[in-house]
């Protein structure tokens, strides 16, 4: 295909795609304008109904929570798939990380950031465990909250420490909890079939709205999604070291 | 609050722009990083801070951290091709 053709084909595909695009603008309701009944529906019944202050967890853990678990394992086959392809490779070889050496990418870090970073580990941790477990009263949630634990392996090897990531973290406890945290999910669903409602359905006690304790079995899913997606990211991030720092092709620079 | 929400989608334009601006791929990381935040605060301006607390750490830190290691490994790479090739 020459690059005059191409550009043809480009433009015409181009004016048919922008067509459309405005064409679907157009049918948009007014910027403002709301005009779905399933969000003014959720507001009036939804904290009455579920006890959960925070009415966007309710409908992500349980009016929709098939969805979520659907959203869960996607990240869960995507990490999966992440570990299987950044494995080490027949023709490549493991090495102990030196940190010392010139060029590798472990970060000839500053004591500033040290410092900095290592102080900021145990607020992160704090902060991480607080999104996961107040999701249901406060905006943040198993996936927020996993997330932010995360960094928190992050800020370790931000810190120079891609050894003490490592102890921290062995990839038996990582495994671990991103499997408990995806079968968790499953098995408060099955809670709800083995108490002869639907699946998924919220049969724990609701309590009060506002109470740590309250909403039934959203704060459980929370719970798992936050042990599943730390435990995820966690994994994902050493794998890409490992390959960065550790794994190496024959004739890579060391 | 109109003016906010303005200054936010100006922000967000601007950002993404320079996103697509930007060729070298480390600088391009830390760029949308910054787009990342952009669009978390958007989030924000619109009351959704679920989704902005998600995008932030989702936005600003894993993906441009994953672009940056692939990059370190990448280099490594054409480094070693570099040194046959002397």
């Amino acid at each position: 295909m020459t690059p005059r053709l191409r550009r043809r084909v480009f433009l015409a595909a181009a004016a048919v795609a922008g067509a459309l695009l405005l064409w679907g603008l157009t049918g948009l309701p007014d910027y403002g304008v709301y005009n779905g009944p399933y969000g003014d529906v959720l507001n009036r019944v939804a904290v009455a109904e579920r006890k959960a202050t925070n009415v966007v967890a309710s409908v992500t853990f349980d009016y929709r929570g098939v969805d979520t678990m659907g959203e869960e394992y996607i990240l869960f086959a995507a990490v999966l798939g992440v570990a299987i392809l950044l494995r080490a490779q027949r023709d490549e070889t493991e090495q102990p990380p030196d940190e010392d050496a010139a060029d590798r990418r472990a970060p000839g870090t500053s004591n500033a950031v040290r410092v900095i970073g290592l102080a900021l580990v145990g607020p992160v941790v704090l902060f991480g465990i607080y999104v996961v477990s107040h999701g249901h009263l406060s905006p943040g949630g198993g996936f927020q909250g996993g997330v932010v634990l995360a960094t928190a392996a992050l800020l370790v090897f931000l810190s120079g420490e891609y050894v003490t990531l490592r102890r921290l973290s062995p990839e038996v406890v990582l495994d671990t909890a991103e499997s408990v945290g995806a079968a968790g999910y499953v098995a408060v669903g099955l809670l709800g079939v083995a108490a002869g409602a639907t699946f998924l359905a919220n049969v724990l006690p609701l309590g009060h709205p506002g109470a740590l304790l309250s909403a039934g079995t959203i704060p459980v899913i929370n719970l798992a999604v936050g042990l599943e997606v730390a435990g995820g990211f966690v994994l994902l991030l050493s794998e890409f070291l490992e390959q960065t720092l550790v794994i190496r092709r024959p004739g890579e620079v060391t | 609050m109109i003016v906010l929400e303005v200054a936010v989608f100006l922000l967000v334009a601007a950002a993404g722009t320079a996103v697509v601006l930007t060729r070298d791929p480390l600088n391009q990381a830390i760029v949308a990083s910054f787009y990342g935040l952009v669009l978390g605060i958007m989030f924000l301006v619109y009351q959704a801070p679920d989704v902005a607390l998600s995008q932030i750490t989702v936005g600003a830190v894993a993906l441009p951290l994953m672009i940056l290691l692939a990059l370190a490994k990448v280099r490594a790479l054409e480094g070693s091709r570099g040194r046959d090739d002397r």
